[in-house]
């Protein structure tokens, strides 16, 4: 089994998924300049709630994935990727990874219409409770007990979006096996406590629950299967967002080189440093490949979803991250400041790569999936 | 559109029975009926129709059997040559040249590099000198593929030396029959000849083979370069198509060579080949969509940096075994097998990759100012004339 993929993927964009990207565009401009989301990052309200709503309710965005009859849009993941793709560029501070992708998949897998529909129509915010740096096709966490009387004990840390979160999706253990619980985020016994995050414009939390009554939303049977659906979901689709950072730092590092002088002329016209442009450049454009290609296959549920998944993972989580090094080193002294927005693209890149397993992880994984094993013993 | 090129490969088909004729005459009676590049005019092998379609005709003739024009031996002709006939040629060269040129029977060849100018093409020295109703043309050219079976050559030579390089060139069609026309193999690393060192001495062309205006060679060669860059196949490749396969499948059958470092590159190279692969299935979607993109500038850049790593580890892979090479004898290939041979060649062979046909280094240049935008380099040659530039 050499993984060969069944029929070609789409990886074009749609002439609705451009109205949609332009739309998402325009709102990301008007409401959140650079200058905005470093304003707020440091403040008591790191997210932007406000925006958040407009995006999510107004826009549609947060039922994109969501089938018509459960009150979403109807589209697919491959919609929801090009959303991504914009809230990358624009390092956003909207819980929409962690509330419309990680945690409306696992809702859509368990069938749990109605706490759904407070996702798309309320503007409700919804967290999956796992450390973000967990990978897909992991062994079930166990960080949180079913008690005997039903109720949810123990910590999950390094929880992402889960600071504005109103509904909790906790995986957990209890006698009869695992299970993946429902848990107002308000309830007696839960307390959510910002971490001080490398990603200042994705926050993470720790979660801890204290004999908290808890709504089985799968159990044994199920658990396990819906969790990774979420994960790998997650990882497929943050290529995109990774994919929408690399676009800003080398689009920025662009405009800047063909600006700024030095030498009596325009610093992009030295050779060494349009080769290394155009190398990033050949790293996007293959970026985008890859990133149309496992939101496509996680959108039509294509049985090379696990590689295409890695592939994707693995190149863009790496190349974002090189793209805003390369970005802040580029723009001299002035990358180095606090008041120029390449360090949020950095922070929100290299917390990215350590996110939902890292390029490493995904290499490794595709050894598995391409029959490709290391040595013996 | 597709009903009626299906009708058309059916009547090829019907009429000359590929089991019983003889492959010249098909190829010939394909051309006649359009089928050859259907995106080509009526009369000259096409039938103006969308390049796209052209997936079909192929895969309706290979399903019955039919034979091909064995494109690997005439690449020059179809990726080059042609497309700049069709551009600029009058209706006599079209008629007389492509037809041949299609079937096989002519081979092409490219006269453009030279001692000294490879990456500044534009420097070239060859020069064409007016006479009568001709030229006569001296200068030494090299790196030739197919030089010693081409009938044809497409070739640049200076018309004007007193004017700034790019405007003094002109772009013939040279026979390489005419006896000033010598070849020589040009001995490479592989320790074949692929190529060959082409010697111009008192060669006459009738000014009938010349190619667009005098003096506008430098235009028309454009459509050439571009055309040999955008030759990217019209069907998808599938996974682990092309080197990362040929060291994917020694990695397998070879358990006991494994070693963790090598493992980490293998998995690394597998990956950086899927995303190219992937970046060109997008390309080819794209062209197919009639939406071009500027990707076709990366494949090249992309492909060559790959093909070397690949090559280089499989060598390394296959440690003592490594150390042997399968023949240095100096032989003069007529076709290019990139991943043929064994693995000394492949990893010999590939360094290559990056100088041919624009070397990376160029390549580059070419992404950062055209797509990204970027300025030149300040350049003191470009508006000197030719004859005073320093050498």
């Amino acid at each position: 089994m050499s993984g060969t993929a069944s029929s070609a993927p789409d990886l074009l964009y749609s002439d609705i998924e451009e109205e949609l990207r332009a739309s998402v565009r325009d709102l990301l401009a008007d409401r959140c300049p650079p200058s905005a989301v470093l304003a707020r990052c440091e403040g008591p309200e790191p997210y932007d709630l406000a925006l958040w709503r407009t995006l999510a309710v107004e826009l549609g965005t947060a039922g994109l994935q969501v089938p018509e009859k459960l009150g979403g849009a109807g589209a697919s993941l491959r919609e929801t990727a090009v959303v991504l793709e914009e809230l990358g560029r624009s390092a956003a501070p909207v819980p929409f990874l962690g509330s419309a992708v990680l945690a409306t998949t696992a809702l859509l897998a368990c069938e749990a219409g109605e706490l759904l529909a407070g996702l798309t129509e309320g503007g409700r915010v919804a967290a999956l409770a796992v450390p973000f740096s967990t990978p897909p096709g992991g062994a079930f966490p166990d960080a949180v007990r079913v008690g005997g009387d039903g109720t949810l004990s123990g910590r999950v840390t390094s929880v992402a979006d889960a600071l504005p979160a109103s509904l909790l999706l906790v995986p957990a253990v209890g006698g009869d096996g695992p299970g993946l619980y429902a848990v107002e985020a308000s309830a007696l016994g839960v307390g959510v406590v910002r971490r001080t995050s490398l990603d200042l414009t994705r926050q993470l939390a720790d979660v801890t629950l204290q004999g908290v009554p808890a709504r089985q939303l799968a159990g044994p049977e199920r658990a396990a299967a819906v969790l990774d659906r979420a994960l790998l979901t997650g990882a497929g689709l943050l290529a995109s967002e990774q994919l929408g950072i690399a676009e800003w730092c080398l689009g920025t590092t662009v405009a800047y080189l063909k600006e700024r002088r030095q030498f009596g002329r325009a610093l992009g016209s030295f050779q060494a440093l349009k080769h290394r442009l155009a190398d990033l450049w050949l790293e996007t454009v293959g970026a985008r490949a890859a990133a149309r290609g496992a939101a496509d296959a996680l959108a039509v549920d294509s049985p090379d979803t696990a590689v295409a998944v890695s592939v994707a993972q693995a190149h863009c989580g790496a190349l974002a991250v090189r793209a805003a090094e390369e970005c802040v080193q580029l723009h001299g002294g002035i990358g180095m400041t606090w008041e120029h927005p390449a360090h949020l693209y950095l922070k929100r890149a290299k917390a990215d790569q350590i996110a939902l397993g890292t390029p490493g992880f995904h290499r490794n994984a595709l050894a598995g999936l391409v029959d490709l094993p290391g040595p013996v013993g | 559109m597709a009903s009626d090129i299906r009708a058309r490969v059916d009547a090829l088909l019907k009429a000359h029975d590929p089991a019983t004729t003889p492959r010249a005459d098909f190829l010939a009676a394909r051309f006649d009926a359009g089928l050859a590049w259907v995106h080509f005019p009526v009369g000259l092998g096409g039938l103006g129709a969308p390049r796209s379609q052209q997936a079909l005709v192929e895969a309706e003739l290979a399903a019955a059997g039919a034979p091909d024009n064995d494109p690997r031996r005439i690449g020059i002709g179809l990726g080059m040559a042609a497309p700049t006939i069709l551009r600029y040629g009058t209706e006599e060269q079209k008629s007389r040249f492509l037809r041949p040129l299609w079937t096989g029977e002519e081979v092409w060849c490219q006269l453009f590099s030279e001692p000294g100018a490879g990456s500044d093409l534009a420097a070239l020295g060859t020069r064409a000198v007016r006479d009568g109703d001709g030229w006569v043309v001296d200068g030494q050219k090299v790196w030739t593929s197919s030089a010693h079976t081409a009938r044809w050559a497409i070739l640049l030579a200076r018309t004007d030396p007193g004017v700034p390089k790019h405007r003094g060139i002109t772009y013939f069609v040279c026979d390489m029959t005419d006896p000033g026309v010598e070849v020589r193999p040009l001995r490479q690393i592989t320790g074949e000849a692929e190529f060959n060192e082409v010697f111009l001495t008192g060669v006459r062309i009738p000014d009938a083979h010349r190619l667009g205006g005098v003096g506008e060679g430098w235009q028309v060669a454009q459509t050439t370069l571009n055309n040999e860059r955008v030759a990217i196949g019209g069907q998808a490749t599938p996974r682990e198509g092309g080197m990362i396969g040929v060291v994917a499948e020694t990695w397998r059958s070879r358990p006991e060579l494994r070693s963790h470092e090598l493992h980490q590159r293998l998995l690394k190279g597998w990956l950086d080949a899927e995303v190219i692969r992937l970046a060109g299935e997008r390309l080819r979607q794209q062209l197919a969509s009639g939406q071009p993109g500027p990707e076709g500038a990366a494949m090249k850049l992309a492909f060559a940096r790959l093909a070397q790593e690949l090559s280089g580890l499989e060598v390394e892979l296959l440690g003592e075994e490594g150390l042997a090479y399968d023949d240095w004898t100096m032989t003069r290939p007529e076709v290019v097998d990139f991943t043929g041979r064994e693995a000394g060649y492949r990893y010999l062979r590939a360094k290559g990759n990056s100088i041919e046909g624009g070397t990376s280094e160029i390549l580059r240049n070419i992404i950062a100012e055209r797509v990204l935008g970027l300025p030149a380099e300040p350049r003191t040659d470009k508006d000197l004339p030719w004859k005073e530039l320093a050498r």
